[in-house]
């Protein structure tokens, strides 16, 4: 029997998952971008166990507004790493340092 | 005869295993064309588990908008990136460590906090949608219209600004290069193409040259 338990701890996993990637992937800025997607995936699996086991419509419409944001988030992310590539020739998180942050 | 609920347990831990594989795939394979491929399959086998907590809407929406937009995004700019894999592998061995054990410890913070032996007793109920008599879409869409109708609205603004942004930000002008510019082709006036010039129908000839005398040019 499928208990809120299983749910939690498949997001949990996913997000320490996606967490290990930002570490060991840290100059790769397309596999980063894929751990914020992996990451938000995990929420995600949160919000619709919650909302099927409380029997509330909101953390499905959650979901819903999550996915929008990630898909535009999705889009501009990538249309700024085509520019990234096409004046830099490079998508290396270390040699992008010309704002010296 | 298989006991239903077992059966979905089995499902559960089948699917949570794929989704689990595949996003270790995600973050260690070599090449990001698999990596992204990977990702593909980890949305997939969540889009399964969504099924199993009946939240049908969202699993069919997973896989449309994600497998079917943006990962199809993710796999064009990666495959027209010509990118150095191995400067970008630089430090993985020497950050792995440190991730696993970030990784392992908020791991099990979280699963300390939520108190996950409490939610073991926590067992799926009724499906509030077949309760209140309609399908998980329909019941969806009930709250998205009424009670979530601004925040709906706003939505489809920010994937208007995302669709603009995205199109601004990798528009380029090239110097040198001959464009039709349709904006001028329309503005264009009858008056600037052709010049209607009155004129009478017949013209009296011109006085001919007298013969034998050569017109100098």
């Amino acid at each position: 029997m499928i208990t809120l338990a299983h749910f939690i701890v498949l997001g949990a996993v996913l997000f320490s998952i996606a967490l290990a990637s930002l570490f060991i992937n840290r100059k790769n800025v397309i596999v980063l971008l894929m751990s914020i997607e992996l990451m938000l995936l995990a929420v995600n699996i949160n919000f619709v166990a919650f909302s099927r086991f409380l029997g509330d419509v909101a953390g499905q419409v959650f979901v819903f507004f999550i996915l929008t944001v990630a898909a535009a988030e999705t889009a501009i992310g990538l249309a700024i790493l085509v520019l990234l590539f096409r004046n830099r020739s490079t998508i290396n998180v270390a040699e992008i340092d010309s704002m010296k942050g | 005869m298989i006991d239903p609920q077992m059966f979905q347990l089995v499902c559960f831990y089948a699917f949570a295993a794929v989704t689990v594989v595949a996003a270790l795939g995600v973050i260690t394979l070599r090449n990001t064309v698999h990596a992204v491929l990977s990702l593909v399959l980890t949305f997939f086998s969540t889009a399964c588990i969504w099924l199993l907590a009946e939240a049908e809407f969202l699993a069919i929406a997973l896989i449309v908008v994600y497998v079917g937009a943006v990962m199809v995004l993710f796999l064009f700019v990666v495959m027209m990136l010509d990118i150095n894999q191995e400067r970008l592998r630089e430090g993985f061995i020497k950050f792995l460590p440190v991730g696993i054990i970030v990784a392992l410890v908020m791991l099990g913070e979280m699963l300390a906090l939520i108190g996950v032996r409490a939610m073991h007793e926590a067992v799926m109920g009724a499906n509030p949608a077949t309760v209140a008599g309609m399908s998980n879409t329909e019941w969806l869409g009930h709250a998205l219209y009424t009670q979530f109708l601004l925040p709906f609205e706003i939505a489809a603004l920010i994937l208007t600004v995302g669709v603009v942004a995205a199109v601004v930000l990798t528009l380029r002008h090239r110097t040198g290069v001959r464009h039709q510019q349709a904006s001028q082709q329309v503005r264009v006036q009858p008056a600037s193409r052709i010049r209607v010039v009155k004129m009478a129908a017949e013209v009296p000839a011109a006085p001919q040259p007298e013969a034998g005398k050569e017109t100098t040019p």
